[in-house]
């Protein structure tokens, strides 16, 4: 968001500085900043016994509570890690303020676009279908993500990790906070209720950046801007009838997306494959390069499919 | 606790008042009504410095009780429910603030409670923000430097009641704009529950030379204490009195 005014003095944090609870003790020293978040700032941080955590430092103690309420409820759903575990929260008395602080567990990996970068276009499909595994379960246990988006995922050993559930929401409520270029409501597609197809349309959208990393704008017809945007890119060219089909409406969970999308990813390779051998049969030079090409690829297809078929029974 | 019901002046302008009364006064004075008065300065998106006056936009919402913020164009839409609901979240948390005063004692407030004691009184703020009932009165200024910006207001406005209608509670919302020349404020839409296709809201508009928020300001207080005798012929409101 972009404003101009600055409302209240933030925290000033620097490496080696520590963070004292005013209601426990515990004491956690800065390492360095992660990332700056809607209501506050992370760092990574140790603990006096050499732990490292995540420390996120805000000003609204209100919304920083209620973070800290989700994390508890959401660090596991049904034995299946979705956010940050919960560590600790507390209040930081400077002679400036008191500021609210929360720890929780430091996710080391990867963002999706640097994940991605030198990766073929199936790792779209297989990075959409694991934020819909993780997805199922949320919903199942009654709650929408709210806030999906690009920047509260991270890769960590290629499975996907959410590190922000500051958006999680009641099914049935009022979506509180959102980001315009995944907000169904800001592309004239739905509602802002709080419903499994809301994070439906997000996975999507995240779909739609990994092709276009700058992002777009939405134009006069924001639908027929998607769907052209969905046609015109090579990246997306496997998955266009599903995304036009997401848009429609036609999937109302997130288990049938999952097994529209794995269908897709499967039965691509599989034509692949099948085609290698026939065209190989040509004699000149080229073809021999294309052949190489090819083994690379079968190579790499039989690989994937594995790790596809390993990702769709998790 | 009961689900009360919140009042909001969302006030949309781009300079500074320069004519009638103290807008920041007249803030006060809808404070004291239990009106909360919310500010959003809207700069071009060109715009490269903040210009001269805008000040006031801080000082209007911090007398009206309520939340101000400055923006680009291309960022309203987003501002303008942010600010709607920072606003409301404000207005229960200082409701809930005096109801533990009364219970702990002076001094005590939500950001006082020990975490765990806080973790539960912010899930019932939160639960009075999906359920309350709500009536915001936007008051947009549609002096000559606003008129290019009034198509992304239009969208705003529609994304707001977009917003707010996914909660649980009821809303109202009503549009005036300034100035205009006979009753300093004109009634653009009625109370509706929805703002849903405003296509020709700001088509007419006098373009005066001066920007009168105060005297529009209390008008628009005007319009909503004036709604309270058509609330009565609906029979009497049983949230009036939470206080909020």
């Amino acid at each position: 968001m972009e404003s101009i005014l600055m409302k209240k003095p933030a925290s000033n944090l620097y490496p080696g500085m520590s963070v004292r609870g005013k209601w426990s003790g515990r004491r956690y020293t800065i390492i360095r900043e992660l990332g700056e978040g809607a209501c506050g700032k992370v760092f990574l941080c140790k603990n006096d016994q050499g732990d490292t955590y995540a420390l996120k430092v805000g000003t609204d103690s209100a919304r920083m509570m209620l973070e800290v309420n989700m994390l508890k409820k959401f660090s596991k759903v049904q034995g299946v890690k979705l956010g940050p575990s919960f560590i600790d929260v507390d209040d930081w008395v400077t002679n400036k303020g008191t500021y609210p602080f929360y720890v929780m567990e430091y996710i080391k990996g990867e963002s999706l676009p640097s994940f991605l970068k030198g990766k073929t276009k199936d790792w779209i499909g297989v990075c959409a279908i694991q934020l819909l595994t993780h997805l199922e379960n949320l919903h199942k246990a009654g709650y929408v993500f709210g806030d999906l988006k690009t920047d509260n995922v991270l890769m960590c050993q290629s499975q996907l990790r959410w590190i922000d559930v500051g958006g999680v929401t009641a099914i049935g409520r009022a979506i509180k906070e959102y980001t315009e270029f995944y907000d169904r409501g800001y592309w004239g597609i739905g509602s802002r209720r709080a419903e499994p197809s809301y994070d439906l349309f997000a996975v999507t959208m995240i779909m739609m950046e990994m092709a276009y990393p700058h992002r777009f704008e939405k134009g006069a017809h924001p639908r027929k801007t998607l769907e052209a945007k969905a046609g015109s890119s090579v990246w997306l060219k496997p998955y266009r009838a599903f995304l036009l089909q997401c848009w429609q409406g036609k999937y109302q969970d997130a288990t049938q997306m999952k097994l529209a999308l794995s269908r897709i990813v499967m039965k691509r390779n599989k034509s692949k494959s099948n085609s290698s051998p026939s065209r190989v049969q040509s004699r000149d030079r080229k073809v021999r390069s294309e052949k190489a090409e090819m083994v690379t690829i079968s190579a790499f297809v039989t690989a994937f499919l594995g790790l596809s078929i390993y990702s769709f029974w998790l | 606790m009961k689900p009360g019901r919140l009042k909001q002046i969302l006030l949309l302008t781009d300079g500074c008042s320069n004519h009638g009364e103290d807008p920041i006064a007249v803030a006060a004075l809808a404070r004291n009504q239990g009106v909360t008065v919310n500010v959003i300065g809207v700069l071009d998106d060109q715009q490269k410095s903040q210009p001269q006056g805008l000040e006031e936009v801080e000082s209007i919402a911090e007398a009206g009780g309520g939340v101000s913020q400055i923006v680009y164009q291309k960022s309203l839409s987003q501002t303008v429910q942010m600010v709607t609901r920072q606003a409301m979240t404000q207005t229960i948390q200082g409701v809930v603030n005096k109801e533990l005063q009364q219970i702990l004692g002076k001094g005590q407030s939500i950001e006082e409670l020990p975490p765990e004691k806080r973790g539960e009184v912010v899930e019932v703020v939160d639960d009075l923000g999906e359920t309350c009932d709500l009536e915001v009165l936007v008051l947009v200024d549609t002096s000559a430097s606003m008129h290019h910006k009034l198509p992304t207001v239009k969208d705003a406005l529609y994304d707001l009641s977009l917003s707010l209608n996914a909660r649980s509670g009821e809303n109202h919302f009503s549009v005036f704009c300034f100035p205009d020349a006979k009753h300093t404020i004109r009634k653009m839409i009625d109370w509706t529950p929805e703002l849903g296709d405003m296509n020709r809201v700001f088509s007419k508009l006098s373009s005066g030379g001066y920007t009168p928020t105060g005297p529009a300001l209390k008008e628009a207080l005007y319009a909503f204490t004036e709604r309270p005798i058509r609330g009565m012929q609906d029979g009497v409101d049983p949230y009036e009195e939470t206080g909020f």
